[in-house]
């Protein structure tokens, strides 16, 4: 049996619930999918306070965001939420097929919005696969939802947001951070991030990177170097630092598989972190009625994700003809908002791979 | 560097540093917010509005020394940690430095906590003489350390437990 639905939204991170919520709101139906056994993604351990406007909830630290954010969907009459719900394929017929509970569903939506979010990187190096190298998510996982302590000593491998976030919070679980390297010559991620691990003895050493790992069966130690202008590594600067942990963040990917499949024009745009689908500036896919929000268009901060969400879930109703005028206002709202959060030089990048958006989106004609 | 290690520079901190004049008035805020990124709470924060941001959120935020009484309010809802209260006023000897924690132990009033600085090095052991919770959402804990003045732009962080009972 193929069930009909009105919009569905494919995950429940900041963007998708932000859509979910933004759609019902004008008076869609929504049903929102979530593969994990909780909606949330990746605010449910995000135990910073976030950063942005009052209209992305600045201040407020993500996990209650999250909090937020769930409790007004899942209280919401229009929209129904289905945890533990992987989608898995998107045929041409417009049919997408989720399992569910070891079953096999089969759903029609009139419009999807796909938020399937971002996956982390990994780095090559001699040992890369001893146990105790994690990925930074992982480690934030284990210490924020779990309640595990991940680590005695760590090495954290990148000096991005999520770099600096994790070290500090390991500190906050009593992990000892041995140092935070990066091999850019400057640090990524916000300086006042960078700022507060540094008064809290943590070295940041940029144009530095691990050369190879050690350990009897598990990790016992990185051998870390310096980097030269050309990111060569420069003999004799090697330096052996005894960890039980390294923990890796070194950048996100976005997580375009079901727009691949879907069919979508897909571009690989670097400043966008991978391959994205080209989107409209309602944030529609060249596929009709398939619209990307938050990471999987490009990796952004949370906040943005959340304006996104907003945006094309106000978007979808205004073409299913809910509230359009209202609905219509909301959109240029949001689009305001996302020109306000990337006008700064930390969104340089992110404005660059929008400008190849544009253009790769001329170029098709559409 | 602060972009390279993260620590600021004196040329940094000269930016947003308080004048003598200010100094010797009373207790003022000291944004120590020194990159273009998008985030204005502290504006909002201010019951004095004593914060501003021009000409948008990814300004860094100006402190009006006239308007700023020193309140505290800020120091807690900046969530880059970066904002720090010096008041230069307290006695003859020593100034009150309050700044953002979020550890624990969390250290009680009274007892000697060791002071860090900037770049994460041990200063001396300072009497808190006083620990206000930002509350049950915020849950940043804003300290307050009796500090010589001559440490009081230096001390920034203290070090997390080992807390000594003062006399």
């Amino acid at each position: 049996m193929i069930r009909n639905v009105e919009v569905m939204v494919i995950g429940g991170g900041p963007a998708g619930l932000c859509a979910a919520r933004a759609a019902s709101e004008a008076g869609a139906h929504v049903l929102l999918l979530e593969r994990d056994d909780v909606p949330g993604g990746q605010l449910v351990k995000q135990t910073h306070k976030f950063f942005g406007s009052e209209r992305q909830y600045a201040g407020d630290r993500g996990i209650f965001i999250g909090q937020m954010l769930v409790k007004e969907v899942t209280e919401d009459p229009r929209i129904e939420v289905m945890t533990d719900a992987t989608v898995l394929g998107m045929y041409e017929d417009g049919v997408v097929t989720v399992l569910k509970d070891n079953q096999h569903l089969k759903f029609r939506p009139k419009k999807t919005i796909v938020c399937t979010g971002a996956a982390e990187k990994f780095l090559t190096f001699p040992n890369n696969d001893l146990p105790g190298i994690y990925g930074a998510g992982a480690v934030q996982t284990l210490m924020n939802v779990g309640g595990v302590k991940p680590a005695d000593r760590v090495v954290m491998v990148g000096a991005g947001n999520i770099g600096l976030i994790v070290s500090y919070q390991m500190l906050q679980a009593g992990v000892d951070v041995a140092c935070v390297v990066e091999a850019a010559p400057n640090i990524g991620g916000f300086l006042v991030h960078a700022a507060k691990l540094r008064r809290a003895g943590v070295p940041i050493r940029t144009g530095w990177t691990v050369k190879e790992a050690y350990g009897n069966g598990k990790l016992e130690g990185v051998i870390l170097c310096q980097l030269d202008e050309k990111w060569q590594q420069i003999p004799g600067t090697e330096v052996d630092c005894p960890c039980d942990t390294l923990c890796l963040a070194v950048g996100l990917t976005p997580l375009s598989e079901l727009c691949w499949q879907a069919g979508c024009h897909m571009e690989f745009i670097r400043e966008l972190s991978g391959h994205v689908p080209i989107t409209d500036e309602n944030l529609m896919t060249s596929v009709e009625g398939l619209y990307a929000a938050g990471d999987v268009s490009g990796i952004e901060e949370a906040s943005s994700a959340m304006v996104e969400g907003r945006l094309a879930g106000y978007a979808v109703a205004v073409s299913l003809g809910y509230d359009v005028e209202r609905a219509q206002k909301e959109v240029e709202a949001a689009r305001a908002e996302l020109v306000e959060l990337r006008s700064g030089p930390m969104g340089g990048k992110i404005r660059a791979g929008l400008v190849k958006v544009a253009e790769k989106r001329g170029e098709a004609g559409c | 560097m602060l972009i390279r290690d993260g620590i600021p520079t004196p040329e940094d901190l000269a930016t947003v540093m308080p004048s003598e004049e200010r100094l010797a008035k009373g207790p003022i805020a000291i944004t120590e917010c020194f990159q273009n990124i998008a985030c204005n709470p502290c504006v909002a924060a201010c019951p004095q509005h004593a914060i501003s941001m021009e000409p948008d959120i990814n300004a860094t935020p100006k402190v009006d020394p006239d308007a700023c009484i020193g309140c505290r309010v800020c120091v807690a809802r900046c969530p880059g940690l970066a904002i720090f209260v010096v008041d230069m006023t307290h006695s003859e000897d020593t100034a009150l430095v309050t700044l953002p924690f979020e550890f624990l132990p969390v250290p009680e009033k009274g007892q000697l906590v060791c002071g860090l600085n900037r770049e994460g090095a041990e200063q001396g052991w300072y009497p808190v003489v006083r620990a206000v919770s930002g509350g049950k959402k915020n849950m940043t804990w804003m300290l307050t350390l009796e500090v010589p003045k001559d440490k009081a732009m230096e001390v920034r962080n203290i070090k997390v437990g080992g807390y000594r009972d003062g006399r």
